[in-house]
């Protein structure tokens, strides 16, 4: 089997050919090894490389694969975004603060993969603190999208999601605290699913604003991913906001049928911010889920524009506590020759921290502030609730709501860089599922000029399965998400 | 001008749990630097805190000893600030709802009232770790063992006019906490601190004047003393026409005065938020009822039923309460010599007074409850007169044995034997025929006085053993016999 085959099978199809010893773990690993070492280069979508632990634990996964004992994800490579902590392997978060940071733990998810026998190759480059809607804030680099080296993967996930569909590993972890697997999975023309707040556990996942982070599943098809969160799901004694919900076998529960189904169109999603080709785009994979029996319904979600006030109060105020941590005292960059306290603090978090990070920290310590707690974070707080609300009035009439993952398909690097806002509009249909702590996912929906388009389907509080069905019919009768970029070894 | 103090105290209650208030490290005292702080404790990135249901428990213990209503959803927010034995740059503490909401503690002074101070808050928090400015020259080192300690902040009313009230509750405070068994109280330890707002206003006036608040400190003596020093400096600076800095000070015990901290510290900007890494705690009348049915028999009513089924007076059994487990030997005591008045005589006069001598706690007496009914036991039947049973309370704290095995090995038994009295009653009598002649002649007065002379020589005789009721009954009828 040529390697190129490998590099686009589905977890499926490769548990398939490990369980009929086809190929073998170690085989697997070495090929996707060999992609990343061939094509990360070009890509910087990878930052840090356990090959040699890599290929061990695949070979102990080839052990259990000969005993017969083989589970749905047993010797299945995987790549971590850089926000998961690994036991001993270091664990950046995308910046110069952590370069060196080697934490003594595994992520509650990290420890669930592996346990459910995935091999771990090495981490994924990100958005520095996963603060930023591109991969150009990172410390070590920013990641090339494969499908155009001129244009950004999306973020914050994006050394994530351009890995995914490069080829260096079949599956990818991500995590979404405004739209960061939604919108580079988007770009990338991958499947990416953001779950319900509380579905996984966020113990040792390096926090960025706690009552909106989430880490979900990338990968190449909704079936995969299905089989990946059913892998992380599930309550955690170490996250008290974990939920307590029976986790389903997401993978099992795909039939593809959608007859009946009621898809709610929010009138808001398809606003002027939203590139016309984009529009015809959502509007072609809709039409074909119209098809498939589905039944498309116009909905409202009226306090959709105040989105992304709300969350750059909301985000940043926590995120100014959840950061305060690296002071330089116990970890992480540290001065030299401090003069004093307030000197260590002040060098060690200006010289450890990039812009973006340092901006979100200034407006989240404002908006938390004596005499503007009320203006800022309070209103935050009830808006956000009102968001929640229109999802929840939403939801009393339709199963799912479909829209733009995002308002573009990939830009060019650099060039909205020095305008924070032109980049946080990239967030404006991702942002409000996290307010409202809904699952959300990104399925490709076709090509403009050859850059990816992303479908996004919002589904209830803890209804990860109807939207994950929903995807795979629509990837049952379509090959978007089949689409490969241009690249490396795909190459034509 | 005369001056009134108002003052409001706030009290660092640390709880007695197993484990920390967010992880599951250990929070005995003592052990060696930064041994009980593990990866919450330390804020390491990805640590999430886990809330410990026995810091609520004790908390809610707390608001039923006091008669306070308990808050249904209490929240957790985060106090944002620098520190470098703030491992998070952030402590989680409760700011908006309290666990433990208003109530009335009723505080009993020295002369038996009861004074009632208004609680207004009491909520839960994890303490810091601690700063070491003086082991390593020009560093700092930092212990974060008691970091994410259990601290329970109980904050009153403006209630306090003198510092003796202010003693009085920290007393009673102390003494009920133990009672709940919620805290050791030790205040040497850190376990239970105080911070002082105090001001003053023209007597007679209701306004509040500009206060200033006194930091951390750790006995009642001190309390006392910060109190006393601070309120002459505001009162100086207010008969000299000047005004009182709104501000934090620290009381310096040695120099006995207080200080004022950097005023940066005070004019800190917590940025208080609601703790997303924590859900509310809710606690319902069920739950509330459940620990309620856990609650011991708290010092005022142990002090009532002292009284009434005992017979103690309110003074004793205001000296017996504070302390817990005095309280408990004494009730120990009265179990097996059901004799309370002598035991409380016995407990807060001998014994405490032994024990205080040698700086050893009741709970470590080196003389059981049981062992010194045993000793009272022989005083009510009369087998030891006070003088003896004083040398076999000495036998027995030197650990000889039972108070029965000191009698018996040192033949101490007092002498009621009717006719060995008799006999030598007859001889001191036979022996000193002048000064019977002098009693004889005497009136009733000074017969009572010449009287002391024959009961001294046959206590020699006897070597105190004789029973002294029984003597001075028979040498009268006697020395009668004898006109």
């Amino acid at each position: 089997m040529a390697d190129s085959d490998v590099l686009n099978a589905s977890v499926s199809d490769l548990q398939r050919m490990l369980s009929a010893r086809a190929i073998s773990s170690e085989e697997l690993v070495k090929t996707c090894l060999g992609q990343i070492e061939a094509e990360n280069d070009a890509l910087n979508a990878v930052i840090t490389l356990c090959g040699d632990q890599a290929l061990s634990d695949a070979r102990e996964a080839d052990q259990v694969l000969s005993r017969g004992d083989g589970k749905p994800l047993t010797g299945i490579p995987l790549l971590h975004k850089d926000i998961f902590c690994t036991k001993g392997v270091r664990t950046t978060c995308g910046s110069h603060m952590l370069e060196t940071f080697e934490p003594a733990y595994d992520a509650t998810v990290v420890a669930r993969l592996k346990a459910a026998g995935t091999v771990t190759l090495g981490k994924c480059n990100m958005d520095e603190f996963a603060m930023g809607s591109s991969n150009e804030t990172s410390f070590f680099g920013a990641v090339k999208n494969p499908w155009d080296l001129d244009c950004v993967p999306g973020g914050s996930s994006g050394g994530s999601a351009a890995a995914l569909a490069a080829g260096f590993a079949p599956l990818v972890t991500g995590t979404d605290t405004g739209g960061s697997i939604r919108q580079p999975a988007s770009l990338c023309g991958i499947t990416g699913l953001k779950p319900t707040y509380g579905r996984v556990s966020r113990l040792g996942i390096i926090a960025f604003a706690s009552s909106l982070d989430q880490a979900g599943p990338m990968a190449r098809s909704a079936e995969d991913c299905a089989h990946m969160l059913t892998a992380m799901s599930g309550i955690d004694a170490g996250d008290s906001t974990s939920a307590d919900r029976a986790v389903p076998d997401f993978a099992a529960a795909l039939n593809g049928k959608i007859e009946g189904l009621r898809i709610g169109i929010p009138r808001e999603y398809f606003n002027d911010a939203l590139n016309p080709k984009v529009r015809e785009r959502i509007m072609a994979a809709l039409s074909q889920l119209e098809k498939a029996g589905a039944q498309l319904i116009d909905i409202d979600l009226p306090h959709t524009h105040y989105a992304i006030a709300t969350y750059y109060v909301i985000a940043p105020a926590e995120a100014s506590a959840n950061l305060a941590r690296y002071d330089g005292v116990r970890f992480g960059h540290r001065c030299d020759d401090p003069i004093d306290l307030e000197d260590l603090y002040l060098r060690s978090r200006s010289e450890g921290f990039g812009e973006e990070v340092q901006r979100r920290i200034l407006v989240g310590t404002y908006a938390l502030s004596s005499g503007f707690y009320d203006a800022y974070f309070n209103k935050a707080q009830q808006v956000r609730r009102i968001i929640a609300d229109d999802f929840h009035r939403a939801f009393e009439t339709v199963d799912v709501i479909a829209g733009p993952s995002a308002p573009n398909v990939a830009f060019q690097c650099g060039t909205k860089q020095q305008d924070p806002v032109a980049m946080y509009m990239e967030d404006i249909y991702t942002l409000a599922v996290n307010l409202a702590g809904l699952p959300g996912l990104s399925t490709p929906a076709g090509l403009i000029n050859g850059m990816p388009v992303g479908l996004q389907l919002i589904g209830k509080a803890f209804d990860e399965a109807t939207i994950l069905n929903t995807a795979h019919r629509l990837q049952q009768d379509t090959d978007w998400h089949t689409y490969r970029p241009n690249f490396g070894t795909f190459q034509s | 001008m005369s001056w009134e103090m108002v003052m409001g105290l706030e009290v660092h209650l640390q709880l007695a749990t197993q484990s920390k208030i967010f992880s599951g490290s250990a929070t005995q005292f003592g052990a060696e630097p930064n041994c009980q702080a593990d990866p919450v404790d330390l804020g390491m990135p990805g640590m999430l805190p886990v809330l410990n249901e026995e810091a609520v428990r004790h908390a809610v213990k707390f608001g039923l000893g006091i008669g306070a209503t308990i808050g249904e959803r209490s929240v957790f927010d985060r106090k944002n600030y620098f520190y470098p034995d703030l491992p998070k740059g952030y402590q989680v503490s409760q700011f908006f709802a309290p666990i433990v909401c208003e109530g009335v503690f009723e505080v009993p002074m020295a002369d038996g009232s009861l004074l009632p101070i208004r609680i207004t808050r009491a909520h839960l928090e994890e303490d810091a770790g601690k700063s070491v400015h003086d082991i390593f020259p020009r560093e700092t080192g930092i212990d974060l063992n008691r970091a994410g300690t259990p601290l329970l902040e109980i904050v009153t009313e403006p209630d306090f006019r003198t510092a003796e009230q202010a003693v009085a509750y920290l007393k009673a405070l102390h003494s009920l906490v133990t009672y709940l068994g919620i805290s050791d109280g030790n205040m040497a330890e850190g376990s239970m601190r105080c911070d002082i707002n105090i001001s003053l206003r023209e007597r007679g006036t209701d306004a509040l004047g500009t206060r200033t608040e006194i930091k951390n400190v750790n006995s009642f003596r001190f309390v006392e003393r910060a109190i006393h020093v601070e309120c002459e400096r505001q009162a100086d600076i207010l008969d000299d026409g000047g005004r009182i800095t709104q501000e934090t000070r620290l009381y310096d015990a040695e120099q006995n005065v207080t200080r004022s901290m950097r005023s940066k510290e005070v004019a800190n900007d917590y940025r208080y938020f609601p703790e997303p890494d924590l859900l509310p705690i809710e606690i319902d009348a069920a739950y509330i009822e459940a620990v309620r049915a856990t609650l011991p028999e708290l010092p005022g009513a142990k002090r009532e039923r002292f009284v009434s089924d005992y017979g103690l007076s309110e003074y004793d059994a205001t000296l017996l309460i504070p302390n817990h487990a005095m309280a408990s030997f004494f009730e120990a005591v009265v179990n097996h010599c059901h004799a309370a008045k002598p035991a409380a005589n016995w407990i807060l006069g001998d014994l405490l007074g032994a024990l205080n001598r040698s700086d050893i706690a009741i709970e470590k007496s080196p003389i059981s409850a049981q062992q010194l009914a045993g000793l009272i036991n022989r005083i009510e039947d009369g087998t030891l007169s006070s003088k003896l049973a004083k040398q076999v309370f000495d036998a027995m704290w030197e650990g000889l044995g039972e108070a029965d095995e000191i009698i018996e090995s040192r033949e101490l038994k007092q002498v009621s034997d009717t006719g060995a009295l008799e006999t030598m009653v007859a001889e001191v009598i036979a022996a000193n025929p002048d000064q019977v002649a002098q009693y004889l002649a005497a009136d009733e007065v000074k017969r009572k006085k010449l009287s002391g002379f024959f009961v001294g020589q046959i206590m020699k005789a006897s070597q105190g053993q004789a029973n002294p009721k029984l003597l001075n009954q028979l040498l009268l009828e006697k020395l009668a016999a004898q006109s």
